[in-house]
């Protein structure tokens, strides 16, 4: 029940490294805001200062419009789940949940009550009595979600909250984990380096790339139009094909020397998804699309759906087909994508058109 | 891989040789002695079974002996972990020098108890003593030869204040073995520095807190001699004379065989369910994860 306002935030530590290099996000209350990026990029950094776990060396965080950058974690009525659950481990599952509750001296049948309705949301009843170590890596995932729901806080912060477990379990957890937040309504703040995750989570998806954000807003619009080719290449999989433009004197072509007619101005790199992409053997093509011709070095069948990995235009492309495919490696065929969903990227790898 | 058969017996034979001559026969000697009664003059000595053990635990001056030896060895082993915990916590803290500020810590502990004993004497001596003289300017009484309190208070700081230095090592890595992660969900948890500490830090300490228990008890019992006899001598009275130090006097002192021999067989049984109650624990210490 709060919304959160980054603005213009840095972080530079003790040793002069600048993690975070100024980052804005605004995040709508309610809402779900994932932080996406690889590894080192700032994630962690910047969800730390959220919590007040670390100083911010410039810029503001603000809680509802309040400021909250001299608060300490304690005051700030947040509630994080760690990447490796952080739970006490000393303490029963009751009392891990109980915890944060005592400590702000909530009534002995409240607390009892809260703690127990949390369980029964999560399905923890039967292990309330349980230790720690005496639990499985999602069992201990759902304590750690426990005890930051049962407080009832203003924001939820998570740090790569999945990334311990096992593939089937994680696509269960993210589902879980949305309903749980559309239905309890609070405000977070998502970590994770996971695309797929981000994409399904989000409801502000923001990429970061080296301390900044290279794209924030709704998943599916950063997906089809990606502001810049790290954006294109690190949201979807498998990634945006994208292929350098070298100018020549019948205008801009690609590596192999296919001549690319529609290219705006400034383009240096052209970039399609692998399923907008087609395979076409007969002869009557569009007018207006790319058409490269390619020869098939691998063929991946995944039972909806087979890629092809093929070499094009001077580098190595993958494209989607439909079901099963009778293309075998060593084919030599046409790669075609219509021109509504060619991107076009300049000499800095932003945007163009 | 040995094809030979002696020669692993060669290797082993000092060692065992060792042992052998330096503790299982005075072990044993000792376990003859305590069934052994002399005559006054040492010229016949009668087998008597368990007689001296009677003897020794209906003495009272034996029982005065061991309430001692309780109130030191607890006092000792409190006062020396307490106050390595206070200063492990703080050496936490420290951000600028931290290397030189443990270093520092760590010293005494390299000094002997004799010489430890020594300096406190000679710190607290009534007569010459400076900090004597600072507590008598203070307005207190100050006179360990004649106030037995006094002198256990004098005796429980010069063993405590050695064996702080070790504690301190311990409990330094026990908490840098506390995750960090921990103390940070606690402090969004809502908890206070000192609530984060009796909660979550004092309780995970807990398996190195018991195993200096151990420890610092076995050095309180055992390894005192030398600060007893150098700052007390078991005086005034008998108010400071350790169980150890009532074998030496009167093995060796007063030379009442039997019954030192006694007293020192039942100072082996007690050191030996110590080492075993460790042993059972510190396999056992693996506790969390
Ligand atoms: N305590 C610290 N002191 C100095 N530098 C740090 C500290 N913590 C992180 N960094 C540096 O800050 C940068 C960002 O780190 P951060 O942990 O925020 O990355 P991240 O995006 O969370 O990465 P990951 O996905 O691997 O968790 C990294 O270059 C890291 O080396
Ligand atoms: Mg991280």
């Amino acid at each position: 029940m709060a919304t959160v306002d980054l603005n213009e935030v840095k972080k530079v530590y003790p040793g002069g490294v600048e993690a975070v290099k100024g980052v804005s996000i605004a995040i709508p209350d309610k809402a779900l805001c994932v932080l996406v990026g690889p590894s080192g990029c700032g994630k962690s950094t910047l969800l730390r200062m959220i919590a007040g776990l670390e100083t911010i060396s410039a810029g503001t965080v603000a809680f509802d419009g309040k400021v909250v950058n001299t608060i300490g974690p304690t005051e700030r009525d947040i509630a994080m789940v760690f990447q490796n659950y952080a739970l006490y481990p000393h303490m029963k599952v009751y009392d891990n949940m109980a915890y944060g509750l005592r400590n702000r001296g909530t009534p002995r049948d409240e607390i009892d009550r809260r703690v127990r309705s949390t369980a029964e949301m999560l399905e923890l009843s039967g292990l309330l009595d349980r230790r720690p170590r005496e639990l499985s890596g999602g069992q201990r995932q759902r304590v750690a979600m426990g005890r930051a729901v049962v407080r009832d806080p203003k924001v939820f912060l998570f740090d790569e909250p999945l990334s311990n477990l096992d593939a089937k379990l994680r696509g269960q957890m993210r589902v879980e984990i949305k309903n749980l937040q559309r239905s309890l309504g609070v405000t977070s703040v998502y970590v994770t380096h996971d695309q797929l995750e981000a994409m399904t989570l989000a409801d502000v998806l923001v990429v970061m790339n080296g301390g900044l954000v290279e794209q924030s807003g709704a998943a599916l619009d950063i997906y089809e139009r990606p502001a810049s080719t790290f954006v294109a290449s690190f949201i979807g999989a498998p990634p945006m094909n994208l292929l350098p433009l070298v100018g020549g004197q019948a205008g801009p072509a690609l590596g192999d020397g296919t001549t690319v007619g529609l290219a705006p101005a400034g383009a240096a790199t052209i970039g399609f998804r692998p399923e907008d992409a087609d395979i076409e053997f007969g002869t009557d093509l569009p007018s207006d699309a790319l058409v490269l011709p390619a020869s098939v070095e691998a063929v991946e069948p995944v039972g909806a759906e087979s890629f092809l990995h093929c070499q094009a235009g001077g580098g190595r492309i993958v494209v989607r087909v439909a079901g099963r495919t009778r293309v075998s490696v060593g084919d030599r065929l046409r790669v075609v994508c219509v021109a509504a969903k060619l991107h076009w990227f300049d000499q800095a790898g932003r945007r163009v058109g | 891989m040995f094809p030979n058969k002696i020669l692993p017996y060669l290797l082993v034979a000092p060692q065992l040789a060792i042992t052998l001559a330096f503790f299982y026969w005075p072990a044993g000697q000792a376990l003859y002695q305590s069934m052994l009664r002399q005559d006054p003059f040492g010229l016949k000595s009668k087998f008597v079974w368990f007689a001296n053990f009677r003897k020794v635990l209906a003495d009272p001056a034996y029982l005065n002996s061991l309430k001692v030896t309780v109130v030191f060895s607890l006092s000792t082993a409190i006062v020396a972990m307490g106050v390595a915990l206070l200063l492990a916590v703080m050496a936490e803290k420290v951000v600028r020098g931290r290397g030189l500020y443990r270093t520092l810590l760590i010293w005494p502990y390299a000094v002997a108890p004799a010489i430890a004993g020594m300096l406190w004497l000679f710190l607290f001596n009534p007569s010459i003593g400076s900090l004597a003289y600072l507590l008598r300017s203070l307005g207190i009484a100050w006179d360990p030869l004649l106030n037995g309190t006094q002198a256990m208070i004098l005796l429980v700081s010069a063993a405590a204040w050695k064996q702080i230095s070790y504690n301190f090592l311990f409990f330094v890595a026990g908490l840098q073995a506390v995750p960090k992660t921990l103390i940070e969900a606690a402090a969004i948890d809502g908890a206070g520095e000192t609530k984060r500490f009796w909660t979550i830090v004092f309780p995970l300490l807990a398996p190195t807190t018991f195993f200096l228990l151990v420890v610092n008890t076995v050095y309180a019992l055992f390894d005192t001699f030398g600060i007893v006899h150098a700052v007390t001598g078991g005086g005034p009275g008998k108010s400071t004379e350790t169980l150890v130090y009532k074998v030496y006097n009167d093995g060796f002192v007063n030379l009442i065989l039997g019954d030192s021999a006694a007293q020192s067989v039942i100072l082996m049984v007690i050191v030996i369910a110590l080492t075993a109650i460790q042993f059972r624990y510190v396999e056992r210490r693996v506790h969390y994860g």
